[in-house]
Formats: structure tokens, sequence, C-alpha cells
């Protein structure tokens, strides 16, 4: 791959493999966040079988709510629950409107991620909040202590990567459960939930909550690793957390060795890093929501064609 | 028992469309009977089933089990003590799980489902040991997931899970339509053994005569939304299969079919 020089002509002073390094590490940064945020979508599109557009909302709730609570000097640590229950939350909300209110799947989404706009304002104040000279959870006096050194570079990373995986962890956890065995069944065959003496609205409503909250967990660490708030930051998520999904199982579909929680983040890692060679090799980063859509497209038709090829597999052999 | 009183239903109330489908129908299962309902197409015998279950609601009369009470009892609610194996074999089972993990959630119908481990440990054995009873080898793919298993497999695993826990009524919604005849005929054999084992009460709605005069105890037929025939104990066993056929192309025919 060839890398323009003007990229590193723009930041002078830095060596080329310094340069490299930092592209290295903000890929890994921010595929790591989005991460979870694939989790959260993982949860709604593979395993709820429900395109919920909640999350273009959701995850601007998180940077809204981790930046005024640390530009009020709240502890940043705290931010990280707060927002995971503001999730929780807003993903319920999204869950009653299609359950209770009978309203279709993508429109309830629609509707929350509507009305999430004026509230991510309200809960910010304004448009665009920097929270650049406040402690967050990458910069403060305990990883400040822990990493010293030639290791500061990589804190960030660090942090982002034990939350990541006790997240995937947990959600994996909970999948084992009896109560995530029914989340599996519900988009498999609500039928069988009935069947099974349970409300299967309800746990459509439960997994929309998980979902969300993850989303709103990942946007909540993204705001604060870009030390800001902006309220355009949500544009588009849907697509880069059903990508990162789609990628990672499509690729990782045949690995048995780790579960699909560890593809979809991966998928992620993949996407961000295709997304920053898009950019190194000259396109502006205003090009990047047709490009994100246009591979979006390719992902999904490709995509299908293995669903396709896979249902003929079972066909074949259940007419032996 | 099961007791329907005086059900009246209406499909598409108030449009040009409107069907009046049972009006003031009684019908009475009692304890332990498994009861065969054949009957032409439009014929009431899966609104019937619909009705007991709660998926479809009733326009008015009553629904008794053991004298009480269950007709403004949720769907969810009311299956928690009824097994149900559809027509469809994708519809008793999860696709993307493993026959274990579907055998781990039927075995805690009934019960919380909160957050202890999905699959029992201590359970598999028994899982493996009901499963070698059907003679399909399901035992030794514990881990593949159902979405791989014939249609047959699948119903056959379906029919398991149903009657996993112990229920009140098991519900056969034209259970073996969608199998090969000689599937089906496994099928209707394992029916019967689990049904004489479990001493379940049981209504089995079949397009098949021969199914309905050769298994269960009662015979019922159904003609727009009322029962035409009803014969149990000694004069369903004198019933033969040819009878039956005379007495629905009879009724088909005043149809116009």
């Amino acid at each position: 791959m060839q890398i323009p020089d003007r990229v590193i002509k723009n930041q002078p002073g830095n060596s080329k493999e310094r340069t490299k390094l930092a592209l290295l590490l903000s890929v890994l940064e921010q595929g790591l966040i989005y991460g979870i945020m694939g989790l959260g979508v993982y949860i709604t599109y593979k395993i709820l079988d429900f395109p919920d557009l909640t999350v273009d909302g959701s995850f601007p709730l998180g940077a809204a709510i981790a930046c005024i609570l640390i530009s009020k000097g709240i502890p940043a640590i705290l931010t990280l629950p707060v927002c995971f229950f503001a999730g929780a939350f807003v993903g319920m909300l999204t869950g009653l409107i299609h359950v209770k209110c009978k309203v279709r799947d993508l429109l309830s989404g629609i509707i929350m991620m509507t009305a999430l706009y004026t509230v991510n304002l309200r809960i910010a104040g304004r448009a665009n909040l920097p929270i650049y000279n406040a402690d967050n959870i990458f910069d403060n006096s305990l990883v400040n202590g822990i990493f010293k050194g030639s290791l500061e570079n990589c804190k960030t990373v660090i942090v982002i990567l034990v939350i990541t995986v006790m997240t995937k962890c947990l959600l994996d956890w909970y999948l084992s459960t009896k109560s995530g065995f029914l989340l599996r069944a519900v988009g498999d065959n609500d039928t069988i939930v009935t069947s099974l003496g349970v409300d299967r609205g309800f746990v459509k409503i439960v997994g929309l909550s998980v979902a969300n909250a993850l989303v709103t967990l990942s946007g909540c660490i993204f705001a604060q690793q870009q030390r800001f708030f902006d309220i355009s930051v949500g544009t588009g998520t849907v697509v880069i957390g059903l990508a990162s999904v789609i990628i990672g199982t499509s690729l990782f579909r045949k690995v048995t060795l780790w579960k699909v929680t560890t593809s979809v983040v991966a998928g992620s890692l993949i996407y961000k890093g295709c997304v920053a060679l898009a950019i190194r090799m000259g396109l502006a980063s205003s090009d990047l929501k047709l490009i994100t859509a246009v591979l979006f497209l390719i992902i999904l038709v490709l995509g299908m064609d293995r669903k396709k090829k896979v249902k003929t597999d079972v066909d074949i052999e259940t007419n032996q | 028992m099961l007791t329907l009183k005086q059900i009246s239903k209406h499909y598409n109330p108030g449009s040009v469309n409107e069907l009046c489908l049972f009006r003031g129908f009684d019908f009475t299962i009692e304890e332990g009977e498994f009861v065969s309902v054949v009957g032409s197409n439009g014929s009431g015998k899966t609104s019937l089933l619909n009705i007991i279950c709660g998926s479809i609601d009733v326009d008015g009369g009553c629904i008794l089990v053991n004298g009480q009470d269950i007709t403004g009892q949720k769907d969810y609610v009311r299956q928690r003590k009824i097994g149900r194996v559809y027509q469809d074999p994708a519809k008793g089972t999860c696709p993307s799980m493993t026959i274990l993990e579907n055998m781990s959630l039927a075995d805690n119908k009934g019960r919380h489902y909160g957050l202890g481990k999905g699959v029992n440990k201590g359970r598999v054995s028994e899982y493996r040991e009901i499963l070698s009873q059907l003679g399909l080898g399901l035992e030794d793919k514990l881990h593949t997931q159902v979405g791989a298993l014939s249609g047959g497999q699948r119903q056959a695993l379906a029919l398991l899970m149903s009657t996993m826990t112990p229920v009140d009524f098991l519900i056969l919604d034209e259970h073996t339509a969608a199998l090969d005849p000689k599937t089906a005929q496994i099928i209707m054999e394992l029916t019967d053994k689990i049904v004489r084992e479990k001493q379940v009460t049981t209504i089995m709605v079949t397009h098949n005569l021969r199914y309905a005069v050769e298994y269960g105890s009662r015979l019922v037929m159904m003609h727009e939304g009322t029962v035409i025939l009803d014969k149990s104990g000694e004069e369903k066993r004198k019933i033969d299969t040819e009878e039956i056929m005379r007495i629905f192309n009879r009724i088909s025919v005043e149809c116009g079919n």
C-alpha cells in the first residue's frame, strides 16, 4: 500500500514510523469503541431480527451525558453506569412503542431517533460541547499513574480494550443464561416463546434495552476519547454498526475458535481500518458517509449471497 | 376437563367478508381423552385450537379448564399448561440454537427464565436418554443447530419438547401434514406412545382420516363451525376409514366442493 507523502508532511516533526503507529492506535481505539456499539447492533439486528434505528440517537445520548457530567465535575468513571442505564431506558421506550403501541419496528426506531435529537441537545445544552481540559476515563491521576513514559501512548487503547473485553464477556455470559436463551429464541421463532409461557413482547423489550445500553455506553466512551460532544456524532451509527456486524459475522463465519461476539468486535476493527486506509489514500473525510453507504451496500449484497448459499447447503442436507 | 360454552366467533366483523364461524358452539373434552378432529378446510378445526390456546379471542362464550374460567387469560399464560405442535416443523423449535439449548429451554417451561445458566449440565444425560428413544440418532447431535435437521427430525424434537414438562393438554395442529408418508407414520407412532406414557389429554387436528380412525379414543368431525359427528369408546372402535370418507365426501358435495 502506497502512502501519500502529504499526510506525513502535514505532521512536521514526526517520523514516518510514529505516524503509522499513531494511525494504528487511533484505528484500534475507535474500532474497539465502535465494537461495543456493534455488539448492541448485533443483539437487535442478528438476534432479535429488529432493525433498530434508535442507535442513531442513543449513541450521541451517551456522548451528551458523558460530556455534560464531566463538564460539571462529576468523576468520569461514573459516566459509564449512568450512560448504560440511560441507554437501557431509551431501548425500553423503543420496545414499548413497538410492543404496546404496535408500531412497526423500523418506525419505532425512527420515532425514538428523532425524539432523541432534541433530548440530546437539551442534555448538552448546545450542539457542541468540548471537554478538552477535564479529566476523563483515559486521562486521570489513576490511569496516568499506571501508564508512565513509553506506555503513555497506549494508555487509551489499553483502557478501551479492558472495557470492550469486559463488555463482551458480560454479553456472552448473558446470552448463555435462561433469559439470554429466550432472547435468542424470540428472534429465531417467537411462536415458541409464547409456547414456553413467556410474553414475547417483554423479551423484545429486554433485548432492545440491553442493545441500546451497550450503544449508549459506546457513545459515552467515544466522547471521552474525542474529548467533545457534537450533535452530529450519531449520524450513520446504525450503518457503521450493521457494517461491523455483517463484516464480522460473514468473514469469520467458519471460525469456531471464538464466539460471534468476538467476530463482531473484529468486524468493527476491520471496518475502521478500511476507513482509515481510504482517508490515507487521499479521500476527504467529507466523502466518508458516501463511502460508508457504498461499502455497506456491497457488504449487504455479498452477505445475502452467502445466506443463500448457506440455505441451499441446508436444503441439500435435508433432502438426502 | 376442558369445556367450551356458547362460543361465538366472527371473522372480519362489519365488513363485506364477515364470516360467522362459531355461533353458540359447545364442546367438552374429558380428562385423558385423545380426540382426533377432522373436517374440510374452513370447518373451524384450527380456529378451535387457537381459541383453546388463546391465540385468537372469542366474541362470546367462555372456556373452562377443570371448572376455572380462562377466557380472559393471555395466550402465554395459558400455554404454560399446554403443549402445542404445529404443522410447520419450524414453529416448534429454534433453528439457530442447538438441540441441547432447545431442550433446555423447553425443560424450563412454566418456570422463571432468569439469570441462571441456560443449560443445566446435570440434565444432559436425561436429554440424551429421551432423544435415544426416538431412534433417530439425535442423541449424538446435541450440539448441532436444529436448523440443520430434516423436517421429520425437527418435528420429532418439537413433539418431545412440547411434552417435556407436565401439561394439561397436548394440542396437535396437523402436525404430520408437512412430512413425507413414512416420516409422518413415525411421528404418528411416536405421538401415540407419548400420549399413552404421559396420559395427557390430547386434541389432534388432522387431514389424514386413517390416523383419525386408527389413533385416539374419540373422533370428531367438524363442518362449518359445528360438530356433525362425535364418536367415542366402543362406537369409535367400530368405525372404519371408508365410512368416515363417505360422510366426509357427502358434506363436501353439499358444500359444492
